[in-house]
């Protein structure tokens, strides 16, 4: 085996998933300038939701084809997360759109509080395990070893991916969206419903959140109550390093992230002749986001926006 | 005003209802409290209220055997106090039963809330025994008030080395632990272990609690052919840690202490668990010389099985018991050095304190998953 190539893989793995989440950071930080601290939350909140939907599901008749079951699972699961994203921009966002950067921020936070408390007094504290509907199967993949899992969340996070930037670039409401984004009063004026548009970007941010959310759950055959919060400053992390607000940098952002950590964790103690350990893996991908942000304030693919008015 | 005399009310009236309590009719005879410590509310209070029973069984017992100490007849009394595996109201109620002038604390449960609270225990020179605090600074702090009657992480960590270099021959070794002071502590001693026994230690990487990637790490240790894994953590990153290995296609031993020998892991790791090997301090119940009459025992005043640690909590209480009668003294100071000459055939196997309150020849258990279940495959020092 491979181990480089292996290393390089299972960067792409976690990538993937880091995009899917930096995707709806920066899709609402395009258009609002807010950091939506609650959007790892959404995530964990689509695993939960698919896990119940699954063992209900598998409760009821065992035999059901896995395909159906994940097919009905994951769009309960999306359901669930958007109409949760349409309420959190209505309810605790919207109102004060109007208010200082701080405010929204700060209730930003505590919405991610709130759902995670939740989450645990529905779900409990213990770590639930995610029944294996597919048969593990592994592939070689230029002499690494990849499970069939995996290579679904490569290729279903590069068709959403590439969906959502199509949509944005090519449709209606894409044009809607990115005039929205660079001025909501012009956008109001020219007869885009601004109200609309924001929720329909929280809520496709949370579908995306909802599919990664799974993604995670199945390749590690666990969901916790917890598991949005890492997962979402990484994300954070991610969309921060390409760009926040442009799309193909929270790609970009993501996928760079997933490999530095990975190949970090695995030759940082070579490199260093053992000095530092693989505990440096965190510490290796911030150092890389500081000298990216020293060299490009803006990010790996930011472009200078002058200040909001 | 009226509320600030309603509160003395109150007040008076509670600080009355605590007198009575003092003066309880008791036939006579001479009241020794003896404290108890554990979670009795939250996630594992049902291990907290197992470890009172316990207690509770060995001050019932030597009450029907009529106690003399000191020429006067005692009635031991229990007193339980709740710590909810919490740290800072650890020291509180420690504090509360020092107020109470106890004759000495079994207790606590958790090796978290065993340190802390030990600080207060020994301040005010009471003696502390607990039943199941396995981490290694508990004894290090030298305190000549604390004890325990079950095997540290220390002895656990050098058995497990032993038994992954000698009997499981392993060749090359690579070690992962949590970062937390139990999986860092029992990683660091299976570490100097391995070495002492001749074996080779491949890689030493880190995880922590937050985490459920375990690839790159994974990854790099099947780079160097190590086969065996050590594990210092607990079962939450276990259970995914296994399913990682499987589709990296690492085949080495996983071995890790009593952090994952629980039904979680199991129930985490699901089929992939299988041929896992963990210890845990302490022997179960049917190899302890009188496991299966004390089990009986707790069955018929409790209605119910043990959960996990009763018959060390028992223990704890009965040898406690034992050195204030060899003091002939419930004063703790003058039972104190007694308890360290303590050479007492218990429930769990035979006691008998080192100089630091260890407990001597502590035994270590060590388990294999079989059939999706923890199995015991034996028990390494101890047993006497």
């Amino acid at each position: 085996m491979d181990i480089f190539a292996q290393q390089v893989l299972n960067g792409l793995v976690l990538g993937s998933v880091y995009a899917m989440v930096a995707l709806g950071y920066t899709m609402v930080y395009g258009i609002l300038g807010l950091i939506n601290f609650a959007h790892g939350e959404v995530v964990m909140i689509g695993a939960m939701i698919a896990l119940a939907v699954i063992s209900t599901l598998m409760g009821v008749s065992p035999d059901m084809n896995p395909f159906t079951m994940i097919f009905i699972a994951g769009s309960t699961a999306i359901l669930v997360c958007m109409l949760l994203a349409f309420f959190i921009e209505r309810l605790a966002y919207r109102p004060l759109r109007k208010a200082p950067r701080l405010a929204p921020l700060i209730t930003a936070i505590g919405v991610s509080i709130l759902l995670q408390n939740l989450a645990m007094i529905i779900w409990g504290r213990r770590y639930k395990m995610v029944p294996q509907i597919f048969p593990t199967e592994t592939h070689e993949l230029f002499g690494a070893t990849i499970t069939s899992v995996q290579l679904f969340i490569i290729g279903i996070s590069g068709i959403l991916m590439a969906g959502l930037l199509l949509v944005v670039h090519f449709t209606k409401l894409g044009r809607a969206m990115r005039a929205t984004s660079e001025s909501q009063r012009v956008a109001g004026l020219m007869g885009i419903n601004v109200n609309k548009i924001i929720s329909v970007t929280f809520m496709m941010g949370a579908a995306l959140g909802a599919v990664a959310g799974i993604l995670v759950a199945g390749n590690y055959s666990v969901a916790h109550y917890s598991m949005g919060f890492m997962l979402g400053l990484k994300a954070f992390t991610a969309a921060v390093l390409g760009g926040i607000g442009n799309l193909g940098g929270a790609v970009l952002g993501g996928l760079l992230l997933g490999l530095i950590e990975s190949v970090g964790a695995g030759y940082i103690g070579d490199l260093t002749g053992g000095f530092l350990g693989s505990h440096y893996q965190d510490v290796f991908a911030f150092v890389v986001l500081i000298i990216v942000l020293v060299f490009r304030p803006t990010g790996l693919m930011g472009e200078r926006v002058s200040e909001r008015a | 005003m009226v509320t600030k005399r309603l509160f003395a009310c109150v007040v008076s009236a509670l600080l009355m209802a605590g007198c009575g309590a003092d003066n309880e009719p008791n036939d006579g005879r001479k009241v020794v409290n003896i404290g108890h410590v554990g979670p009795l509310t939250g996630p594992s209070s049902h291990v907290g209220k197992d470890n009172e029973r316990g207690a509770g069984l060995a001050v019932d017992e030597a009450n029907q055997s009529s106690v003399v100490i000191g020429g006067e007849a005692i009635k031991f009394r229990l007193i339980s106090e709740d710590d909810e595996a919490n740290p800072q109201k650890a020291t509180v109620v420690a504090q509360r039963l020092v107020d109470a002038d106890v004759a000495g604390v079994v207790g606590h449960l958790n090796s978290g809330t065993t340190i802390p609270a030990s600080t207060r225990y020994y301040e005010a020179g009471i003696p502390q025994i607990s039943p199941s605090a396995t981490a290694i600074k508990y004894t290090r702090q030298g305190y000549e008030t604390a004890y325990r009657v079950m095997a540290n992480d220390e002895q656990q960590g050098k058995v497990l080395g032993d038994y992954a270099v000698k009997t499981l021959g392993a060749k090359g070794i690579a070690i992962i632990d949590d970062r937390s002071a139990y999986g860092a502590g029992l990683a660091d001693e299976f570490e100097s272990a391995v070495k002492q026994a001749g074996g080779k230690i491949l890689a030493r990487e880190f995880t922590d609690i937050t985490k459920v990637d375990f690839t790159a790490i994974l990854t790099k240790i099947k780079g160097i052919d190590a086969d065996l894994i050590f594990y210092g953590g607990m079962d939450a990153q276990a259970g995914p840690m296994m399913k990682q290995m499987k589709n990296l296609g690492l085949t080495a031993i996983f071995l890790g202490g009593d952090g994952i020998r629980t039904r979680q892991f199991t129930v985490l790791s699901g089929a992939e668990s299988e041929g896992v090997y963990a210890s845990t301090p302490g022997l179960p119940l049917e190899q302890m010389a009188g496991g299966t009459e004390f089990r009986e025992k707790y069955k018929q005043v409790y209605r119910e099985d043990i959960q996990l640690y009763a018959p060390y909590a028992y223990d704890a209480t009965s040898v406690m018991i034992d050195a204030m009668k060899r003091a002939n003294s419930v004063d703790p100071a003058t039972y104190l050095p007694f308890l360290r000459s303590t050479d007492f055939k218990g429930v769990t196997g035979r006691i008998r304190f080192d100089e630091r309150g260890d407990l001597k020849g502590g035994g270590i258990s060590l388990y294999r998953v079989t059939n999706g279940a923890w199995k015991y495959i034996e028990t390494i020092g101890g047993g006497e």
